[in-house]
């Protein structure tokens, strides 16, 4: 399944298409749009329609700056008409992120930085959210958040979603969960705007077609102070994917295939712009999934332009008035992928490495010990439907354990309330009991990145896991020597109910 | 550029960094612990543990020392680093350089900082047969990283670069950085962050005696003897110049002096 594909340094443009439906453009970027101008469909059929404040000319498009979205958001994050890539520019943050577990780093800088009385910018765009390591009886941990909640006090955070009774997270009202997922059900993400987050997954509300990246706690110590961000303004890497998701592909498959195209490093500083008619089929869950794992090849942001799908997403979620921000048709991009994806199968990312990728299919010899269905990434709403649709499909019990773990409280509820689709009524938590699934715990960022020893799902062995979750590096559920395939929720259910590496379409046909 | 004494004693030092404004990770005071202003309160002297039998780098750590305490405002003087050595390959990511266990450790408390450094390059694999950090020690005898492509990917934690840091490292050197690692580094002055032309990670073994002259931005392995160009720091510099972003903003008139 090598993608092979040559950039010869003549002009050449165009590389036929090859057996899995990738290929590559080479980096001509005015030809090469003009030569393949895909329309991308604008059309929106129901909007909430934005506040609309006066906008500069040089923001409407009238007069071609040629920028790609993500540069459209450094430009007007930094009140200059124009940027180009490889500029170092102030921009305006206007969310910014934190967690209990880098949350006491960061408050440790400010403080030490601007004093002990210092005050955050604006108490109302940092949104501070426990997710990390909250059940468990780690006194550290435990103490940290203590430590962030006095801080949130002290400053009088908006919003800080809060657990103080670990024993039962439907008790505490505040509490939200994983924080990618949090922030955007409680409708943090929008369109144009810039969010940076003490998290290498802030990439997430790219969905949103926003620039949401990662940064350390000393760079969240100066946004709290300041409100700005220093950032040199990426190059983009389009992709642009079309054709008809085939029933047993999931967004984590595209991704999982891209990274594999590119490798760990391919979008180092850049960002990477997911455009085309299988995107715009994509559930605002699914763009997330996608644009979550960004930060696995090594991008700086990813961003998919908002549509109906986004609007609706967003209308009874937030108030606050957007401007969403387009990219030029004259823009210019360092690359361009296209990708068919009716032509893709479900992969996996082998250890130890995201872009370790390989077929599904070619790895069912590979004999699993557990299933872990969660996080950011995997445990989203429609991702446990999905997984759900399989073991409905299947009727049979799970040969391995199998952990579920909601991202948010929401998530949580949805298990336990929605129907999954040709169940007869069934709720995910019922086809979970039947499956023999363990009972899905409290919801929070879990096992996914391993933790404090007494995590619930924590690999403490050195064991085989397929994971709906980010990473695969040694350790990174637990044990160093822990052997960990990265799936969609499709293919994780379906290992779950072999025991071994197993393409969904086993069941899903 | 910078100037930092890789060697120079720290306690030396201690007075004129307490005249120097706090956290001023990169500041052009030459001394070792600009890259941690926090480490010299709470560790030995970094000159006791890298001094190796060659007596030329003992002449040079004098004479930075001497600039440094009759100049150390100056950004003039030179900068290097001296110490062993310890490879690491290609995709190292922020797990393998600090487990996620240990990020319950916050790194402005001076007692959880030193931890910190006693996990660093704790979760490498079974495949590297030598320990970064000793059982039951602090710091590192290594002082100087030598990495392949994609040094710190995967996780943002902070706790990266300041776990290096607080082992004892001065400086990295890989073929090339994930975005968050590098900018934290830069950020939290830790440990210096540079990038090599050639595969140096090849060229190099766990305990080879090596010197980085900044200036000539080179690479000196002295226990095979061969040098190695290193890349220019680039748009970093500036923020490292001035001390770290904190110092840089001030400058720029970002934030109130």
């Amino acid at each position: 399944m090598a993608t092979s594909y040559v950039l010869s340094s003549s002009s050449s443009l165009f590389l036929s298409q090859n057996d899995v439906g990738v290929s590559l453009f080479s980096s001509q970027p005015s030809r090469s749009i003009q030569i393949m101008q895909k329309k991308v469909s604008r059309k929106i059929e129901s909007i909430m329609a934005p506040q609309r404040s006066a906008r500069n000319p040089s923001m409407t498009g009238s007069v071609k700056t040629r920028m790609t979205m993500t540069e459209k958001i450094f430009s007007r994050a930094s009140e200059k008409s124009q940027v180009n890539p490889g500029d170092n520019v102030w921009i305006n943050v206007d969310v910014l992120m934190t967690h209990d577990a880098c949350g006491p780093g960061c408050i440790g800088v400010f403080k030490k930085e601007f004093g002990d009385d210092a005050k955050v910018w604006d108490r109302e765009k940092i949104v501070i959210i426990a997710d990390h390591y909250i059940f468990t009886s780690d006194e550290r941990a435990n103490r940290n958040l203590n430590f962030v909640r006095d801080f949130c006090i002290e400053q009088g955070i908006k919003y800080f979603y809060d657990i103080t009774d670990r024993s039962d997270f439907k008790a505490n009202p505040d509490y939200k969960g994983v924080c990618h997922v949090a922030l955007a059900q409680e409708g943090h993400c929008r369109p144009g705007e810039v969010m940076i987050g003490t998290d290498s997954h802030t990439c997430t509300a790219g969905a949103f077609g926003q620039f949401a990246t990662g940064v350390g706690n000393t760079d969240a110590a100066f946004g709290f102070e300041t409100g700005k961000v220093l950032l040199k303004v990426p190059p983009t890497l389009r992709f642009v994917l079309d054709g008809e998701m085939p029933d047993y592909l999931l967004a984590k498959d595209l991704i999982l295939q891209i990274i594999g195209e590119i490798s760990v490093s391919g979008a180092t500083y850049k960002a990477m712009e997911f455009v085309g008619s299988t995107i715009e089929s994509l559930t605002m869950e699914e763009r997330m999934t996608l644009c979550n794992m960004v930060v696995e090849a090594g991008g700086k942001n990813s961003v998919i332009p908002a549509d109906a799908t986004t609007f609706k997403y967003l209308e009874d979620r937030t108030s606050v008035p957007y401007e969403p921000v387009y990219s030029d048709d004259q823009a210019r991009f360092v690359a361009e992928y296209r990708i068919d994806a009716s032509k893709l199968e479900p992969v996996v990312a082998k250890p130890h490495s995201p872009d370790n990728r390989a077929l599904a299919r070619e790895c069912k010899d590979v004999k699993t010990d557990r299933v872990y269905i969660g996080s950011c990434t995997g445990g989203k709403t429609e991702d446990f439907l999905a997984a759900a649709k399989v073991f409905l499909a299947s009727g049979e019990k799970v040969k391995v354990p199998t952990f579920l773990v909601p991202a948010t409280q929401k998530v949580w509820m949805d298990l336990y309330t929605l129907p999954v689709p040709g169940s007869g009524g069934k709720t995910c938590s019922q086809i979970f009991e039947a499956a023999g699934c363990d009972t899905p715990t409290s919801p929070s960022c879990g096992a996914c990145l391993g933790g404090p020893r007494d995590v619930y799902a924590r690999l403490n062995e050195p064991q085989v896991c397929v994971s709906t979750t980010n990473r695969n590096f040694p350790g990174r559920m637990g044990h160093t020597e822990g052997q960990i395939y990265l799936a969609s929720p499709y293919t994780a259910a379906a290992s779950a109910l072999t025991g071994f590496v197993t393409d969904p379409r086993e069941f899903l046909r | 550029m910078a100037a930092a004494a890789s060697l120079a004693n720290p306690t030396t030092f201690s007075s004129s960094l307490s005249r120097s404004r706090h956290h001023q990770p990169f500041a052009s005071l030459a001394t070792s612990n600009v890259f941690n202003a926090t480490k010299q309160r709470s560790f030995k002297p970094l000159i006791s543990q890298s001094i190796v039998s060659s007596t030329s780098p003992v002449t040079r750590r004098t004479s930075v020392v001497a600039a440094a305490t009759a100049n150390s405002s100056s950004s003039a003087s030179s900068t290097s680093f001296h110490g062993l050595c310890y490879v690491v390959g290609d995709n190292i990511d922020t797990d393998q350089i600090i487990p996620a266990e240990y990020l319950t450790l916050v790194p402005s408390k001076p007692e959880e900082y030193k931890k910190l450094g006693s996990y660093a390059l704790i979760g490498l694999p079974a495949s590297y047969e030598t320990r970064f950090v000793e059982p039951e020690e602090f710091q590192s005898k290594y002082k100087i990283i030598i990495a392949g492509d994609n040094f710190g990917c995967g996780s943002s934690r902070e706790h990266a670069p300041v776990a290096l840091g607080a082992a004892g490292v001065t400086a990295v050197v890989a073929e090339s950085y994930a975005r968050i690692f590098f900018r934290n580094s830069v950020a939290t002055g830790e440990v210096y962050p540079l990038e090599s032309e050639a595969r140096v990670c090849e060229e190099c073994k766990t305990g080879d005696v090596v010197t980085i002259e900044l200036e000539q931005s080179l690479l000196i392995n002295h226990t095979s003897g061969k040098e190695y160009k290193l890349k220019p720091i680039g748009d970093a510099g500036p923020v490292i110049e001035a001390g770290g972003i904190f110092a840089y903003a001030r400058k720029a008139g970002m934030i109130p002096a």
